[in-house]
């Protein structure tokens, strides 16, 4: 404790000397900016998910208020909009681009990592240009921001300066000459505005990615990030055209659906230019890699148990049958709206219940007034033991793996939220 | 045998603990108001209370629905004496062809059993997950306004 004191008084101190303001800026007029730029922006917004997390449910668009629930505490998606009192209509492009660019505002105080500039810092000038251009054309909503909720002592902003110090590398994206241009445009938006390791790479326990394990699996929101290099859980292999169909539409009949925190973003890759998805995709093939041997095997085992999986037998094969069974068996194709059959599915093989619970209870659904697929939640159907027995009737009949050890926890959690 | 509490009345069926609830209801039990609609889940016609909570019944084994309340439109009135709810749907004319109604009163009355004031957002966002194909929305969203209103 006395460690952690120290620390925070140093930071303190090393905070006010070392951050200068940027002083306020007159808002700049909306025709101030020339079309197609703010056009681009908008697509790196997409891109980037900005509105998801500087938007409250049902509020008023990068108005902020959205919670994000962290191992630290809660955090609120701040007021973005060019409102000169209450968002960052007083921000210059340069303020913009050091907030981006080093996790800095505008009057000089560290920002927390919960906003992504360990990604964006990798966004070339150009780029930035074209965020400041769109962010600054949007509509300006006066709104207060709502103070962060983070339990002591990361509620010392000072503390991020050795944070940063430990954990964030600045720096351009530097494209790889030895890969083809399509394959750097993939990394530059997964690893620049795509931000996607956020979510896809474990943290310790300070919130910063494990390095060693870049993409091999994070955490976000209570869903788990399932794995997208190597270590990929998935039970058949992706490839780069399953990768890019996913991703622009929500949906793979081999591999998944997006829900959770995945559905804002495929619904932002739905708008975006098409070679961008696809570029997206052909990286993260790459980061993969070809499967081996045995995941080859395993996958065709996967592909023919999901052909004709013969019923399982207990309280949750019973339950499946008249729950599950409907939409997930008896031979429904991609044609009846892709319910996905569950031996190919990454829910059932990932390393904690989370997602499958999730998906369990409360369903999937697309958001309000919004055309999508539908899946009903099962919460006030099934009896916490029925849940149970359902899982572990799941996880093994069609994931093939040892039981989970964490339904109970999980399953309390998410019973605690819904009430 | 598996016992089942149907609008307060304690019942016994004998059948496959993996029946959809709603077999069990219309065909054992000759309550035929929650309705067949698409059978997975989509469409909302089929809702009843589980423990005063919306569910599909065609989704939900009826194994789930032994030890607990199970509610159907027959428990909120009859023809002669409509319950609040019903009493709404008829008087705004919400139904056309009718057949979604059933649930959509199921539905409403899960709702304002626990938020007897809902907003008109929270309407529509409670009701979504009910479908209307004769388009007869906005008259079900004044029925649920009005029985929210009316004692």
């Amino acid at each position: 404790m006395r460690a952690v004191l120290i620390l925070a008084i140093v930071a303190c101190a090393c905070g006010s000397c070392a951050l200068d303001p940027v002083p306020p800026a007159a808002a700049p007029a909306k025709n101030a900016f020339d079309a197609a730029l703010v056009a681009k922006g908008a697509q790196l917004s997409a891109l980037g998910n900005c509105q998801v997390c500087h938007t409250a449910v049902g509020g008023r668009s990068f108005a902020g208020g959205r919670p994000l629930e962290t191992p630290f505490g809660t955090l609120y998606g701040t007021n973005i909009t060019p409102d000169p009192g209450s968002g960052i209509g007083r921000w210059s492009e340069q303020a913009f681009g050091r907030a981006l660019r080093e996790g800095i505002d505008r009057e000089g105080r560290h920002l927390y990592p919960v906003f992504p500039y360990e990604y964006y810092t990798r966004l070339t000038d150009e780029d930035i240009r074209a965020l400041y251009a769109y962010i600054m054309t949007r509509e300006p909503v006066q709104a207060q921001n709502r103070p962060h909720e983070l339990r002591p002592p990361f509620n010392m902003r000072g503390l991020l300066g050795i944070w940063k110090s430990l954990y964030f590398e600045r720096g351009v994206f530097q494209p790889d000459a030895a890969r083809s241009a399509q394959w750097n445009r993939g990394a530059y938006l997964v690893n620049g505005p795509g931000h996607c390791s956020a979510c896809h790479t474990p943290r310790n326990f300070l919130g910063a990615e494990r390095k060693d394990q870049l993409f091999g699996g994070g955490e976000a929101e209570g869903w788990h990030g399932p794995a997208l290099n190597a270590a990929s859980p998935s039970p058949l292999p992706w490839n780069a055209e399953q990768l890019f169909k996913y991703l622009r539409t929500g949906l793979d009949e081999q591999h998944a659906i997006a829900a959770g925190p995945m559905e804002p973003v495929v619904r932002n890759l739905a708008g975006v230019p098409e070679e961008d998805v696809r570029a997206i995709a052909v990286y993260l093939e790459a980061l993969a890699g070809p499967p081996s041997e045995s995941r080859r095997k395993n996958a065709e085992a996967a592909l023919a148990r999901s052909a004709s999986a013969p019923p399982g037998e207990g309280r949750g094969a019973e339950l499946y049958a008249a729950a599950c069974g409907v939409c997930h068996d008896h031979g429904r194709g991609a044609s009846s709206g892709g319910a996905l059959p569950l031996a190919l599915g990454t829910a059932m093989t990932i390393p904690t219940s989370a997602n499958l619970l999730r998906i369990t209870l409360e369903g999937i659904a697309p958001p309000e007034g919004q055309p999508g697929r539908a899946m009903p939640g099962f919460a006030n159907a099934l009896t916490d033991t029925q849940v149970k027995d359902l899982m572990a009737y799941i996880r093994s009949h069609f994931g093939r793996a040892p039981a989970w050890s964490d339904v109970e926890a999980e399953l309390a959690k998410i019973r605690e939220e819904r009430k | 045998m598996i016992r089942l509490d149907v609008n307060g009345k304690s019942q016994e069926v004998d059948t496959d603990p993996a029946t959809p609830l709603l077999y069990v209801l219309r065909d054992h039990l000759q309550l035929n108001g929650a309705k067949f609609g698409c059978g997975l889940g989509q469409c909302g016609a089929c809702t009843v209370l589980l423990d005063g909570k919306a569910v599909f019944s065609c989704v939900v084994p009826v194994s789930s629905a032994s030890e607990r309340r199970v509610t159907t439109l027959e428990g909120l009135g009859t023809p002669d004496k409509p319950g609040r709810v019903q009493r709404a749907f008829i008087a705004e004319q919400a139904a056309q062809c009718g057949y979604c109604i059933p649930g959509m009163i199921m539905q409403a009355q899960a709702l304002l059993e626990r938020n007897p004031k809902p907003s008109p957002a929270e309407i529509r966002s409670h009701m979504s997950g009910n479908l209307c194909r004769c388009g007869t929305h906005m008259r079900i969203l004044r029925a649920v306004e009005r029985a929210a209103r009316e004692p």
